[in-house]
This record gives C-alpha cells, structure tokens and sequence, in this order.
C-alpha cells in the first residue's frame, strides 16, 4: 500500500515521516494562498489612495480569491485524504557515533510496523502534501520554506480566509470614514497573508517569521487610533507581552532543531515540523530535550493564545477597532497558539507525557485560563472586556483538550469557536456602532427592539458559547469534555489518561460561561435603553456577515457528531476527526475516548442551570426591582418598559450593589465567584500589570540611555563622518569628470597601460 | 614564419590609432583612428592564429571585424546627429556631460 522510499534500500534505519510530495494541484500549490493576500497588502499600500474605495475592493477580491482558493484546497484535501495511495517520504536516521540512539531508531521503526495494525482504530494512513523550495544556504546548513498541507492547515484556512473576508466586508462599513482607512486595510491584508503563512507552515523558522509577522500586524492595528494614549499604550503592552512568550519560540525552536539534527545523518540540524515531529513521536529524542523544549514552546503559546498568567494583554487590545478584535484577537491570531501546539504534537505529546499521566503542565495551564477568564468575564462593563475574558477562557479549553490529549477535540473547539466568536465580537461592534460606546451599564439595554438582526445572531452565538444542543459549541466542547477521560466510571473510557481534575475546571467553567452570557445578553439586549441617542440596526454589510456566521454557529457542530451517535448513519459521524486529525508518521498515536451519552446529559444540565441562575437573577429579580422602583416615578401607560427605563438611569449603582448581594448570598458557586473574580482582576491589574509596567519604564530609561550617550555620539560619529568623507572626496573627484570625451579616453589608456605594465610585472 | 614584423606593425598601427584618439577634434577622424586600433588587434590576432596553427585567432578577427562595422555605424550615426544639432563636429567643444 504504501512503499516506504529508500527505507528498506538503505543500510541506515529510517522511520516514514508522513509526507509525500505528489499531489493535487492544490495541494501542491498551497502557496498562492498567503501570496495574494501579501501583493494586495502592496497593493493598498501604493495605490489604496488613489482607487475609488480606498483600497478596500483590493483586500475584499483578495479575501474573496483566497477563500475559493481555501475551499478548492478543502476539497482536494478531503479527496486526498481518502484516494490516495502514493509514495511515502522517510528520513533516513543515523547511526555510528550515535549508537545507542540508531538502536532506539530500530526498535522505533519496528514498533512502526508492529502497529501498522492499531491503524485499524486510527483509520487509513493520511500523508501530508508537503512542497519546499530552499530558501537559502548558510554555513552548509540549507533552509527551506515551504508548505505542508494537512488536515489542521485546510481546516486553518478555511476558517481564517471566511472570518478574514466577513470581516473584511464588515470593516467596510464599520470603518467608513476613518482618517486611516487604506491602512487599516493593508494591515487586515498582510495579517490574512501572514496567519495564512503560518498555517501552511512547512518548518518552525517559517512558523517562527509568520508568528512575529502576526504579532507585528496585532500591534499595528490595536493602535489603529493611536492619537489616543491608552489605544498605544494597550498595542504596546500587546507586543512587548507577546516578545516574553517569543523568546521562549525562539529557545523552542532552536533546541528542536538541534535536537532533531543529531538524529539525521550529514546534517547540522533540522527545521523541518514533520521530521522533528516523526523523531519525536518515535521517541527517538531524549525526554528531557523534549520536555525542555516543550515548556519554552508552552512560554510562546501562553503569550500569544493569552494564557494565564501572560493573558493580560488580550483584554487590553480591545482597545483596537472591533473587526479587528473579532478577526485577530478572537477567531485567529490568538489561535495560533493553540495551532502550534497542534503542529509540533510530538513533541508536547512526548515532552508533557500526556498519554497514559492525570496532569500536566499543558492542562494545568489551560485548566486553570479557562477558570480564570471565566469569572472576571463577571466583573466587567464593556461588551467587548466580557467577550475578550471569555476568548480568554475558551482557549484555555482548547489548551486544557490538548493537554489531555484530545487533540481532535480541541480542533475542532478552535474550529466552532472561531464562528461564534467572531459573530458575538462583530455582533458587538455592531451594538457599539449604534450606541457610540462599549459600555453595557450605562448606554445599551433593550437593543433587541431596534437591533432585531443583531439580537438574533447574538442569541445565536451565545447559545453556541453557552455549549446548548444542538449548537456548535455543545459539540466541540462535549468532545473536550469527554476526552478529558476523566468519566471512567459511567462509560466514556479510553482518553490518554484520567484527567478527572480537568474534567471538573470544564464542567464548572461550562456553568460559569452559561451565566455570564446570560448577564452580557440581558445587559446588552434586555430592560430598556439607558444610552442616549436613537440606535438603530446597521447596514448590510454588517448584518449579512453576522448572519452568515450565525448560520455556522448552529451548524458547524454537525460536522464531527460523535461515533457511535445512534441519531445518524456511520458516515457522517466524526467526519471532522477523520479529515482534520492526521493519522501520520509525524503525529503521535493519540488514544480517542469513548463518547458516553451520560456525560452529555449532564454537561448540558450544567449549562442549563448556569443559565437558569443568571436567568432567576437577571430575568426575574432584577426585571421585577426594576419594575417596582419604576413604578413609584413613572405613570407612563406602557409601564413596564418605560419604568425600566428610569429603573435603570436613576438606579444603576443600586443594581450593581444588587448584582453584588446576590452572588454572595446566592448558591454557593455564585458566592464564592465574585471575590474570586475582584481578587483575580486586582492581582491582574496591580501585581502583573505594575512588574509589566516597571519592566517598561525600565526599558525606556535604558533606551534614553542609550539615544544620548550611544546613539548620538558613537552611531551619529560614524555616520556623520562618512557623510562628510563621501561628500570631500566627491568634490576632488568631480574635477576628472571634465566631460570631454578624449580626456576620458586618455584616462582610459593611461590606466590600461598601467595595468599592462603591472601585468608584465607580476607575471 | 617570423612573428615579430606582424606584431611590430600592430603596435604601429595601435600606437598610430591611440594618438589618432586622443589629438584628433574631429569625430569622423577619431572614429578612423578607433578602426586603427581594433585593426591592429585583428592583425595580432590573425598573426598568432598562423603562427600557432590554431583557427579560433581568426574566428575572434571576423567577429571583431563585424562588431567594428557595427560600432562605426553608430558612431557615424551619433556625429552626423551631432553635425545636425550643433552644425560642428568638433569634439573638444562638446562637454555637456561636465560634472
């Protein structure tokens, strides 16, 4: 079925990477798809201005040739991943000087074939598309670029060029009019270019480019508006957080390819993500350089997916437009964590000991973001805080799924998430558009009157965050839920270990996430309009993108139902998990767990109740204080409403005391949440933001330093000086240039006569 | 065969085309003394290629004879030009190019 290449032949031990180099067409030519994004970037940036819309038809045909593009390559995928049957790229390994390490080689590729059985769970054998050019040559070692097409990059691309090109098509009207609207624009172009880069990433210094090219489009475009301090302070403090976790990529990678260098006979060291995948999943790496390796990785992935504790830039970056929160800072860039993960699964896989252990650093991490986040999304006033704390906490899901190693699971959350976050986030921004502010308490309520598009798709979102049935994020997050393997004793085995104490962070923050949409729905949509002006529902280009990604908000659940789910046939179960999660040389033979209906069952009661408590307090208790004290100031005949209205102005602090008083006296996760929630948010702001703050004005006094006393007189010394150099002996020369044609000639044959006396001389 | 009287007479003809070069004012006279030169180079050329028995000497002086009717015709192309813009060929008043 598949012949290994140049295995069986060498005398060398080899192990099969997963890869092959044929292919679809797209497939082969996954390359295309950051390029165009890339030239309308240039494209904006030199001929925005002067085309009758700004340059933003350049970035919306781009999206809109990218996202065809993505989906040809989806197909071709799928196609791909069923019908293929050729040839397979194995490395080849090295032994001598290694010796003990060739043996563990051997034993790795017999323990390869040994297994071929255990496929049977697995499914066929899925090979990565991989297609490189060298990029260039150094020291002897060659670096390549390339693109390695696989389940996760056709997933990851299909999400980024639909949300890249909604949002796209939002930005148009929500930025109309903006003083840097071609800017905004090019940025939005080059981060689609990069994220999609990335996605397609062939090896970790490619990775490595694309993360730091993302990172610099977050910046540049959280400072959108940056002649408002606090806008530039937050895209700073988003960079400089994000170079803390950079560092640790960096060390990451450079110990990888190390690492996976040894390994390879003739060879320095290696970049490549499926060998360094392949010898780490064979274990043919030494743990501890894994585990090593891992935990700087996991510094990169805390910053950049916004995990505790270097978080505290996420729901700062809100300062930026929402797009732009909804694009990067919810449903892609901050992604990219979580996909790194996913890429280099060997190696966390192998350094974390995920399978077969009950905790680990990975899903303590995302365990206990996912709390965290969680309950300050609570405490805060502005819609786009409370979404971004709930970003916060559900990619501390995704985190804590690949923790336990439910790697399909957490996929496949990256996946729904990136929908329905991005509905919830444009869905605010389209709130924001019509009240002009973000603030829930004193300038929105009762918008589902005026907003009846907008209101949908929220509800819609929100139900699907929330995880109801039958709603995308009951799906994604069931499946977390189930591989946590934690349900052993009602059905539900056979995870990669018994993370039970995971299980219990999902459930709760299940309960919690359930009730904090319910306040943020009711706050946003409920009571009567407390800001002032008229509201009213936005425009199309707003509403059908809210729309669309509604629809896949309720839908996209559909595509993984779990196995064994009776309601449908076989072939549409688990479609998700077989085309996305490879079955490969350079991906660890992760163990799947059982679904168990039982648990189901009981996640979704948890969410309901989560509902049903902010539902009683919200719905119930303050509708009817509300009512009560409105009745004693208004006699308006449509009451209620209207009494609301001044309910809500005249009382705001007392609701909030309300708000306070019932979580304390309330059922016992409610009481305990909110000081949980003030000490979290104190410590956030006072400890972590003062030792960010310090290390800032820190680094700015060393920078002053360093323009007076180096900059200006080393650096400026030498550049003046050559200035001064160039421009003399210019004026000296000037005098050759006579501009007499027969001088010149003498000049030439005096030199040539030089030289040829010269010639004579040396030889 | 005796080499020396060909090589004797190409550096006359080059040393007579170098002085052409450089004294001569007038640019049809200057485009004459050039032929000089890549004549006596022709003339080197085809003298070793006897003398060594070896042909590709003489390939190199057809070559150079072509490019050299080539270079002459746009030579003669730029003076009759100049003669056309400023009614005079004489080189030593053309210094447009001064820096």
């Amino acid at each position: 079925m598949i012949q290994i290449l140049a295995a069986s032949l060498s005398p060398l031990p080899s192990i099969p990477l997963g890869i092959t180099q044929e292919g679809n067409w797209f497939l082969q030519n996954a390359w295309l798809i950051p390029l165009i994004p890339a030239l309308s970037f240039i494209g904006i940036l030199f001929f925005g201005k002067r085309l009758p819309r700004g340059g933003a038809e350049l970035g919306v045909a781009a999206l809109l040739i990218v996202f065809l593009l993505s989906i040809c390559t989806g197909f071709a995928w799928m196609d791909h991943r069923d019908n293929f049957h050729g040839e397979e790229i194995s490395q080849v390994l090295t032994t001598g000087e290694h010796g003990e390490h060739g043996e563990h080689g051997e034993h790795g590729e017999h323990g390869e074939h040994g297994e071929h059985g255990e496929h049977g769970e697995h499914g066929e054998p899925s090979l990565a598309v991989v297609n490189t050019t060298t990029w260039f040559i150094t020291g002897g070692v060659e670096f390549s670029v390339g693109t390695l097409v696989d389940g996760p990059a056709v997933m990851m691309l299909f999400v980024v060029t639909l949300v890249s090109l909604l949002v796209h098509i939002y930005s148009t009207d929500y930025v109309a009019g903006d003083r840097r609207y071609t800017h905004f624009f090019a940025f939005l172009s080059l981060f689609s270019a990069s994220m999609l880069l990335l996605v397609i990433s062939e090896n970790t210094l490619q990775l490595l480019v694309s993360w730091e090219l993302v990172g610099l489009c977050s910046f540049a475009l959280i400072g959108h508006w940056w002649e408002e301090k606090e806008n530039s302070n937050a895209a700073l403090k988003a960079f400089l957080t994000n170079r803390v976790g950079d560092m640790g990529l960096l060390i990451g990678v450079t110990i990888l390819f190390f690492a996976s260098g040894k390994m390879i006979p003739d060879s320095f060291g290696s970049f490549s993500i499926a060998t360094t995948n392949a010898l780490a999943s064979s274990g043919l790496l030494p743990h501890t350089t894994l585990l090593i390796a891992a935990c700087c990785l996991m510094a990169a992935v805390m910053s950049k997916s916004g995990q505790f504790f270097l978080h505290t830039w996420l729901p700062d970056a809100m300062a930026g437009p929402t797009p732009v929160s909804a694009l990067i800072h919810a449903a892609t860039m901050v992604v990219a964590g979580v996909f790194m993960i996913a890429r280099l699964y060997g190696v966390f896989f192998e350094g974390f000991s995920i399978g077969g252990s009950s905790i680990n650093l990975m899903a303590l991490v995302g365990g206990f973001t996912t709390l965290v986040g969680a309950c300050l999304a609570f405490v805060q006033r502005d819609i786009k805080k409370v979404l971004a704390y709930s970003t916060i906490s559900q990619l501390g899901y995704m985190v804590m799924a690949l923790g336990v190693g439910a790697w399909t699971a957490a996929m496949f959350h990256l996946f729904t998430h990136a929908f329905f976050k991005a509905c919830l986030f444009l869905g605010s921004g389209s709130v924001a558009h019509s009240v002009h502010s973000f603030d829930m308490k004193s300038d929105m309520g009762g918008l589902r009157k005026v907003m009846p598009h907008t209101f949908r798709t929220f509800i819609i979102g929100s139900i699907a965050l929330a995880g109801l049935p039958p709603f995308a994020g009951f799906w994604s997050k069931d499946e977390i839920l189930v591989g946590t393997g934690g349900w052993g004793i009602m059905g539900g085995t056979g995870g990669n270990g018994s993370y039970t104490f995971m299980l219990v962070m999902g459930m709760i923050t299940a309960a919690l996430t359930a009730a904090y949409m319910t306040r943020c729905v009711y706050l946003t949509f409920f009571g009567e309009f407390r800001g002032h002006g008229d509201p009213h529902e936005s425009g199309p280009r707003i509403t059908v993108p809210l729309w669309i990604l509604a629809v896949l908000a309720i839908f996209a659940g559909f595509l993984n139902l779990p196995k064994g789910f009776q309601l449908v046939p076989e072939s549409l179960q688990e479609r998700f998990g077989h085309y996305v999660e490879p079955v490969a040389g350079y991906f660890p033979k992760i163990s799947h767990a059982t679904p168990s209906w039982s648990l189901a069952i009981i996640s979704t009661i948890v969410v309901v109740t989560g509902i049903a408590v902010a539902w009683n307090y919200y719905f119930v208790k303050v509708e009817k204080a509300s009512k009560e004290s409105g009745q004693s100031l208004t006699e308006l005949p449509d009451g209620l409403t209207t009494r609301l209205v001044i309910a809500r102005m005249g009382h705001t602090l007392l609701v909030n005391k309300y708000y306070l008083d019932h979580l304390y006296t309330g059922i016992i996760t409610r009481a305990v949440k909110e000081p949980i929630a003030e000490l979290a948010y104190r410590s956030n702001q006072e400890i972590l933001d003062r030792t960010v703050d310090t290390f800032g004005r820190t680094a700015v006094k060393v920078g002053q330093f360093n323009y007076n006393k180096i900059d200006q007189t080393v650096v400026d010394g030498f550049v003046n000086a050559s200035g001064r150099i160039s421009s003399d002996s210019g004026e000296e020369l000037r005098k050759i240039q006579s501009g007499k044609v027969q001088s010149y000639a003498a000049i030439l044959f005096a030199a040539a006569t030089i030289l040829a006396g010269l010639l004579i001389v040396i030889v | 065969m005796l080499l020396n009287q060909f090589l004797i007479l190409s550096a006359v003809l080059f040393s007579i085309g170098v002085y052409g070069v450089l004294t001569r004012r007038n640019g049809v006279m200057v485009l004459m003394s050039i032929e000089l030169i890549l004549n006596s180079v022709n003339i080197n050329l085809v003298a070793f290629a006897a003398f060594r028995e070896a042909i590709p000497g003489e390939v190199f002086a057809l070559f150079v004879i072509a490019v050299a009717a080539a270079e002459v015709g746009v030579g003669l192309a730029m003076v009759l030009l100049l003669y056309r813009n400023r009614r005079n060929i004489d080189l030593a008043e053309i210094d447009s190019m001064k820096g």
